[in-house]
C-alpha cells in the first residue's frame, strides 16, 4: 500500500468521525422525541409515538413564546437591516481617518460575549425607568445583529461601481432617484439575506436576549427553562420543531444564495462572450467583468 | 489631516445629498451611541459605584469606589471560577483550533465540486441548531440514564452508571461541540483563497506534508485561524446555556456567578463589574490573537 492510499484511507475515517460527531447527538435527540419512554433517550426503544408532541402542544406558555420570538425577530429586522445598510455606505464612502476608529466601534459587538451586551443595555436602559422586556430585547440584539448585516451590506458594495450612481447623478437624477433606482437594486439580494441572517440570529438567540427579557419570554428561553426543570420527551419534541423551522430556513436561505451567485456568474460569462472579441488573450478574466448585472 | 475630513464629508454629500446624508449620518449615530457605546459605559460607571437602594443613590454614599473589583480578589470561589472559566476557554479554544484545522483544510483545499459544497452544506445545517439543543443532546447521552451508560452498562464494561453530568470535563465536551463550526469556517475561507498550485509547487520541490502546512497552508490561513480562536474563545468564555445545562455546582462558570449577581444577589453593580472584567478579559484576547498572528482588525471582522 502507498503512503498516498494510507492518507486517504485516514482522511476518509477523520471525516466520517468528525460528521458523525456532528450528527450523531442530533440524531438521538430527534430519535428520543418519538420513543415511548418516558426518559428522552433512544434506547431502549420502547415503539413510536407522537404523543410527546401531544403534551407539548397542550403548553400554553409554548405558543405564547412563539409569538415573542416572532415580534422580537421582526423587530430586530426592522431596525438592524438599515441601520447596517447605513453603517456599510458611511463606512465604503467615507474616506477618511476616522474611518478606522468607526470600523472598529461597529464591528465591536460582534466580537463581544452576548451576556455584556444583555447586560449593559439592561443598566444603561435602567436610568430611563425601562424595565426588561420585548423592547429592551430587540434593542440588545439590534446592537450585534445590526453589525452582521453591515458586514454583509460592506461585501456586496466592494463589488459595486460607483460610476453608476455617477452616472445617473450626471444625468439629471436626484439623490433619492439614484439612490432608489441604482443602489437599492444592486444590494437587494444582499439586504433579503441580511434580513433573514437577522432573523434567524434573533430567534436563536439566548445569551443576550438572558438578561433583558423580563417577563416576555422567547421561544429560547422558554426552551432552556424546560430543559433545565422539566425532563420529559415533550422537550425533544420542542426540539425536533425548532431544528425542522431553521434547518429549512438556513437550507433555503443557502439554495437562494446559491441561485443567486449563479445567476452572476452566468451574467459574468455573458459579459465575457459579448466581449471576448477585443479582449481576447486577457489574462486575468475578471477584467471582462460586466457593468454588474 | 484637518483637511482631509471636511473634503471627506464634501464628497459624501455631494453622493447622497443632504437629507440622505443627514439619516444615514443620524442612524449610525443613534446606533452607535444609544445601542452600542453609551450602554457600555454607563455599564463601566455602574461597576465603579457601590450597591444602594435607589433612594440614597446619588446621595453622599454614591461615590467612586473599587469595592466591586476587589471583591472579587477577596472572594476565593469567585476568584477561582474566574481563572477555571480562563483555562477552560483557551482549552477549548485549542481542541477546537486541533480538530478543524485538518476538516477545513480538507474542505478548501483537497475536496472538489459538488462534494465540497455538500460537506459544506453538512457544516451549515448543524452551524444553525441552537446552543441550548447542542447542549441538551449532550445532556441526554450523558444522564445518569443515557446513552452511554446503557450502552457501557449493555455491554458489560460498567456496573454502576458513571456519573458524567456536572463534572468540567463534561461542560468542556460540551463547548467543544457547541462551538466547534466557529473555528472551521473562517479558516476554511481563508484557505479558500490559497493557489492550489502553490501547494503543487512545494510538492513538487521536495516539501513534505508537514512543510507544506507550516511554511505555506498554516501562514496564509493565519487571520482565519485567529478569527477562529477569538470567536471561540469569546463564546466559550462568555457561555450561559451550556455550562448551566451540562455543568453543576463544581463546574460553575463565570457568566453564572455574573448572573446571579443580577438575578439573585440582586447586586447590579457586583454584576456589572464582573461583567467588565470578562470584556477586559476578551479584549486582551482578541489583542493577544492580534499580535500572535500579526493581524490587524480589518482583517478579523470580514
Amino acid at each position: 500500500m502507498t503512503s498516498s492510499a494510507v492518507i486517504r484511507i485516514f482522511v476518509g475515517l477523520y471525516l466520517t468521525v468528525f460528521f458523525a460527531y456532528l450528527f450523531l447527538p442530533l440524531f438521538f435527540m430527534v430519535g428520543a422525541a418519538f420513543n415511548d419512554s418516558r426518559f428522552p433517550s433512544v434506547l431502549p426503544w420502547q415503539g413510536g409515538t407522537l404523543k410527546w408532541f401531544g403534551e407539548l402542544f397542550a403548553d400554553p406558555m409554548l405558543g405564547e413564546s412563539l409569538v415573542n420570538s416572532l415580534i422580537i425577530g421582526l423587530g430586530v429586522v426592522a431596525l438592524s437591516v438599515p441601520i447596517g445598510l447605513a453603517a456599510a455606505l458611511l463606512l465604503t464612502r467615507f474616506q477618511s481617518r476616522a474611518r478606522t476608529l468607526l470600523y472598529g466601534v461597529m464591528v465591536s459587538p460582534v466580537l463581544t460575549p452576548g451576556v455584556i451586551l444583555g447586560i449593559s443595555t439592561l443598566v444603561f436602559w435602567r436610568r430611563f425607568d425601562v424595565a426588561g422586556g420585548i423592547l429592551l430585547t430587540v434593542l440588545a440584539q439590534t446592537s450585534f445583529i445590526a453589525s452582521y448585516c453591515m458586514l454583509m451590506f460592506m461585501a456586496r458594495l466592494q463589488r459595486f461601481d460607483p460610476a453608476l450612481e455617477e452616472a445617473a447623478l450626471d444625468l439629471g437624477a436626484s439623490h433619492l432617484q439614484a439612490f432608489r433606482r441604482i443602489v437599492i437594486p444592486f444590494l437587494m439580494p444582499a439586504i433579503l439575506s441580511a434580513a433573514f441572517i437577522a432573523f434567524l440570529q434573533s430567534f436563536e438567540n439566548y445569551n443576550t436576549t438572558l438578561f433583558v427579557y423580563g417577563s416576555d419570554r422567547p421561544l429560547t428561553v422558554y426552551l432552556a427553562s424546560k430543559v433545565r426543570i422539566g425532563l420529559t420527551p415533550a422537550v425533544n419534541a420542542l426540539a425536533v420543531i425548532f431544528i425542522l423551522l431553521t434547518v429549512a430556513g438556513a437550507i433555503a436561505y443557502e439554495l437562494l444564495r446559491r441561485r443567486e451567485r449563479a445567476r452572476s456568474a452566468l451574467a459574468r460569462a455573458h459579459a465575457r462572450l459579448a466581449t471576448a472579441g477585443d479582449d481576447r488573450g486577457s489574462p486575468t478574466p475578471a477584467a471582462a467583468e460586466p457593468a454588474r448585472a | 489631516m484637518r483637511l482631509m475630513m471636511p473634503a471627506a464629508v464634501a464628497e459624501f454629500v455631494r453622493r447622497y445629498g443632504v437629507v440622505m446624508s443627514a439619516s444615514i449620518v443620524l442612524t449610525c449615530a443613534v446606533w452607535v451611541l444609544v445601542i452600542v457605546v453609551l450602554p457600555q459605559i454607563l455599564m463601566v460607571d455602574y461597576s465603579f459605584r457601590p450597591s444602594l437602594p435607589p433612594s440614597r443613590q446619588g446621595g453622599p454614599e454614591d461615590v467612586y469606589t473599587l469595592k466591586n473589583y476587589v471583591t472579587l480578589f477577596s472572594n476565593p470561589i469567585n476568584l477561582a471560577i474566574f481563572f477555571k472559566t480562563i483555562w477552560s476557554s483557551a482549552l477549548v479554544t485549542a481542541v477546537a483550533l486541533a480538530v478543524c484545522y485538518p476538516i477545513a483544510y480538507y474542505l478548501a483545499q483537497v475536496a472538489s465540486g459538488r462534494r465540497a459544497a455538500l460537506l459544506v452544506l453538512g457544516l451549515i445545517v448543524p452551524y444553525w441548531v441552537n446552543e441550548i439543543l447542542r447542549a441538551f443532546a449532550w445532556f441526554l447521552m450523558m444522564a445518569r440514564n443515557g446513552l452511554f451508560n446503557t450502552v457501557l452498562t449493555e455491554a458489560g464494561l460498567i456496573a454502576e452508571p458513571i456519573t458524567f453530568l456536572g463534572t468540567i470535563p463534561a461542560v468542556l465536551v460540551g463547548m467543544v461541540y457547541a462551538y466547534v463550526l466557529f473555528m472551521v469556517f473562517p479558516i476554511y475561507s481563508s484557505l479558500e483563497s490559497l493557489d492550489r498550485n502553490q501547494v503543487e509547487a512545494a510538492r513538487d520541490l521536495g516539501a513534505g506534508w508537514w512543510r507544506i502546512h507550516w511554511r505555506i497552508a498554516i501562514p496564509h490561513a493565519k487571520p482565519g485561524i485567529a478569527v477562529g480562536c477569538i470567536m471561540t474563545f469569546m463564546l466559550a468564555a462568555g457561555s450561559y446555556a451550556v455550562p448551566a445545562i451540562l455543568g453543576g455546582p463544581q463546574s460553575r462558570w463565570f457568566t453564572e456567578v455574573i448572573y446571579a449577581q443580577f438575578f439573585e444577589g440582586l447586586n447590579w453593580n457586583q454584576g456589572a463589574a464582573y461583567a467588565f472584567i470578562l470584556l477586559v478579559l476578551c479584549i486582551l484576547f482578541i489583542l493577544a490573537m492580534m499580535r500572535l498572528f500579526r493581524v490587524g482588525l480589518t482583517e478579523i471582522a470580514r
